[in-house]
């Protein structure tokens, strides 16, 4: 393993100090009596702890959302302003008939209006579900069919490109919410803008149970299509311990998470976890852009940031030393998550920012961080780190219905987590079988493999299935292959996930064609332009080769890992079960 | 090279990565990425294949001056009268 580094000493106290002690001292008990909790006793609701709370406190005034549009120029929403801006929608919603756990749905880009949806659905008490904006509409249709969306908030473009052509499909669907129309097109498919301006901007939030679901975010599988992971409003006490000990963040802080809120990390921490802190959470409606990243660092004098081992990859690719040319003096930590940061990046941050980037690792099923370097702990670049407080890791042999932690440090194995953290999933939407099957007496296994060591860090080691984990998002092979099949010339199909520099790993698929057609550039650019379409370029395949069979075990199910190990030239492994 | 010349290229380019775009359709001033739908993977691999095409180098910090086919084509004519290709 690699050597390790101590951060250097900066100016401000570090929320968590001392790890050791904090993590044999914490209680989920203790951790609640920091938020507020619901006037007159009425439970805890993620929207009152992210918004209200601070609107009639001392934050009132403070800047909760900075939303940098792709020109540059900025909007700024205080918390006062997000707190009409949201209690206006939520009264959008019981105005439309929407009831407790209803499924309300957005496809957008980082826009203001999707914050606002996230918060208003959160305080009726129905159910909030982000999309990403640059699926198909095949994973848009999964989705919204799977989860029974009622309502769903939409930009015209997306709604024409990706959703008109859905609605008879989609009989649940009872509403379309258009940002950016002036006016109503029919009872069907709204003007949230009129809508917003019609409503009152007070709200009364009701009773809210700490285990009434709140979130619902959509994940693939190695089998069957995306499987949408439950969580409940008592998940924003992971949010709360997590931005505290992991972000640091204090009061008075710039964030900003650059992850979309289409993915699980951006409604965490993109739109909750700051807010539950009352800093001001920066948003940029922008791709990545290496220059742009950089300016808005300084020009938004960011203190804490959080992003993703691919764009890290990218700015290491530059030929500048970003505090030659940028001023970041404000910048005081660094994060990172969406699959592990290898040491090299780790050390460069220490090299080019004067500070380790801190990688962390969780997951959609998890719904907040579970392990972590944190700004107070001896890095070990390379590693994940160590597990929250108030979060039980273990390494585990897992094997049918049986589980047996390992002791033994180094020794590769499943990682598992004890039940009961608060953002925990509580179940995968209609599919309890697949739920339970997660779980192994009271672990929670997470089908990562990893190792820890003897000083406690743990080590990812790889997925112990085929999923594909490309710009640190997760791809269920079967998804990709059930579209492929699809097309006119393709007979079989197997997806992998193929080492990337870039992006971990890139979607890559093996097609056998149908007799009469022919492995040609033409047939390979129809098929791949027809899975774009189809899917979205954020998990399409960007590489296709034509095979005449693939390998398959004597029950007929494709071995994927023997292609990967094909692909890359390495030891085929066990294949005694090959056809 | 006639700016005319390095659009049909770059349209083929693009054709390769996204065959399901239309970047024959794209206005001199359109944001390429947002219009064509692309995400960044595709981005990158544009400009690999750009890169080898017409024997220049585009670093990272060079990506925001291309983004519409105006600038692209400016900036590919300004590489190659300065390097050899």
């Amino acid at each position: 393993m690699a050597g390790s580094f101590e951060i250097q000493q900066r100016a401000v106290l570090h929320n968590l100090q001392q790890y050791e002690s904090v993590y044999k001292a914490f209680s989920w008990e203790q951790a609640r009596a920091e938020l507020v909790g619901l006037p007159m006793n009425n439970g805890l609701n993620i929207a009152f702890e992210a918004i209200d709370r601070h609107a009639v406190g001392e934050e009132g005034n403070t800047v909760a959302i900075r939303w940098i549009r792709k020109d540059r120029s900025i909007k700024d929403f205080s918390y006062i302003s997000l707190q009409h801006l949201s209690s206006r929608f939520a009264n959008v919603l019981v105005s439309l008939g929407i009831k407790k756990g209803d499924r309300i749905f957005s496809l957008a880009g980082r826009i203001p209006e999707l914050y606002i949806t996230a918060l208003g659905t959160l305080k009726t008490t129905a159910v909030f579900c982000p999309l990403f904006s640059v699926f198909g509409p095949e994973p848009v249709f999964q989705r919204l069919n799977r989860g029974d969306a009622k309502v769903l908030v939409t930009t015209r473009s997306l709604y024409e490109k990706k959703v008109r052509q859905l609605l008879d499909r989609l009989p649940m669907l009872q509403f379309v919410l258009l940002i950016d129309a002036d006016a109503h097109i029919d009872s069907k498919v709204l003007s949230f803008p009129r809508l917003l301006e019609d409503a009152y901007e007070e709200f009364f939030i009701p009773p809210t149970g700490p285990e009434d679901p709140a979130l619902l975010h959509f994940t693939s599988g190695t089998t069957g299509m995306p499987k949408g992971a439950l969580h409940v409003h008592n998940a924003v006490l992971m949010h709360y311990i997590t931005a505290k000990y992991v972000l640091d963040l204090q009061k008075g802080d710039t964030f900003w998470c650059t992850a979309d809120p289409g993915w699980v990390t951006g409604t965490s921490y993109g739109i909750i976890a700051p807010l539950v802190c009352g800093v001001t959470n920066v948003i940029d409606e922008e791709e990545f852009d290496a220059v742009r990243w950089y300016s808005i660092l300084e020009e938004h004098k960011v203190n804490v940031w959080y992003t993703a081992p691919t764009a890290i990859r990218r700015l290491m690719r530059m030929n500048i030393k970003p505090r030659s040319v940028y001023n970041l003096d404000r910048l005081r930590l660094i994060c990172s998550v969406g699959e592990p940061l290898h040491a090299e990046a780790v050390i460069w941050g220490g090299e080019t920012f004067g500070m380790p980037i801190l990688d962390n690792w969780w997951q959609t099923e998890t719904g907040g961080i579970m392990i972590a370097n944190y700004p107070s702990m001896k890095v070990k670049p390379g590693s994940m780190g160590k597990p929250l407080p108030g979060v039980e890791a273990a390494i585990a042999a897992v094997s049918g219905s049986s589980i047996e932690l390992i002791t033994e440090p180094g020794k590769q194995g499943q990682l598992v987590l004890k039940k009961g953290w608060p953002s925990m999933f509580r179940s995968y939407l209609h599919d309890e079988e697949r739920y339970n099957k997660c779980f192994r007496g009271d672990w929670y296994v997470t089908g990562d493999l990893a190792k820890k060591d003897a000083d406690g860090y743990y080590w990812f080691v790889g997925r112990a299935d085929d999923i594909i984990k490309t710009s640190g998002h997760m791809v269920g092979p079967f998804e990709v292959e059930s579209t492929l099949m699809q097309h006119v010339s393709v007979a079989e199909a197997a997806v992998i996930g193929k080492p990337d520099p870039v992006i971990g790993e890139m979607v890559k698929a093996f097609i056998v064609l149908k007799p009469g057609f022919t492995g040609n550039e033409k047939v390979m650019l129809d098929i791949m332009g027809f899975a774009r379409q189809k899917l979205g370029p954020a998990v399409a395949p960007k590489e296709i080769d034509f095979v005449n069979e693939l390998p398959k075990t004597k029950s007929g199910k494709i071995l994927r890992r023997l292609l990967k190990a094909r692909e890359l030239g390495l030891p085929e492994g066990d294949i005694s079960t090959l056809e | 090279m006639t700016d005319e010349e390095i659009k049909h290229v770059v349209v083929e380019l693009f054709k390769k990565i996204a065959p399901d775009t239309e970047p024959e359709k794209l206005a001199p001033d359109d944001d390429i990425r947002h219009t064509l739908e692309i995400d960044s993977f595709d981005a990158l691999q544009f400009v690999v294949a750009l890169d080898e095409h017409f024997g220049i180098e585009t670093p990272e910090e060079d990506y925001g001056k291309i983004a519409t086919m105006k600038n692209l084509i400016y900036y590919i004519q300004q590489k190659k009268t300065r390097l050899p290709t």
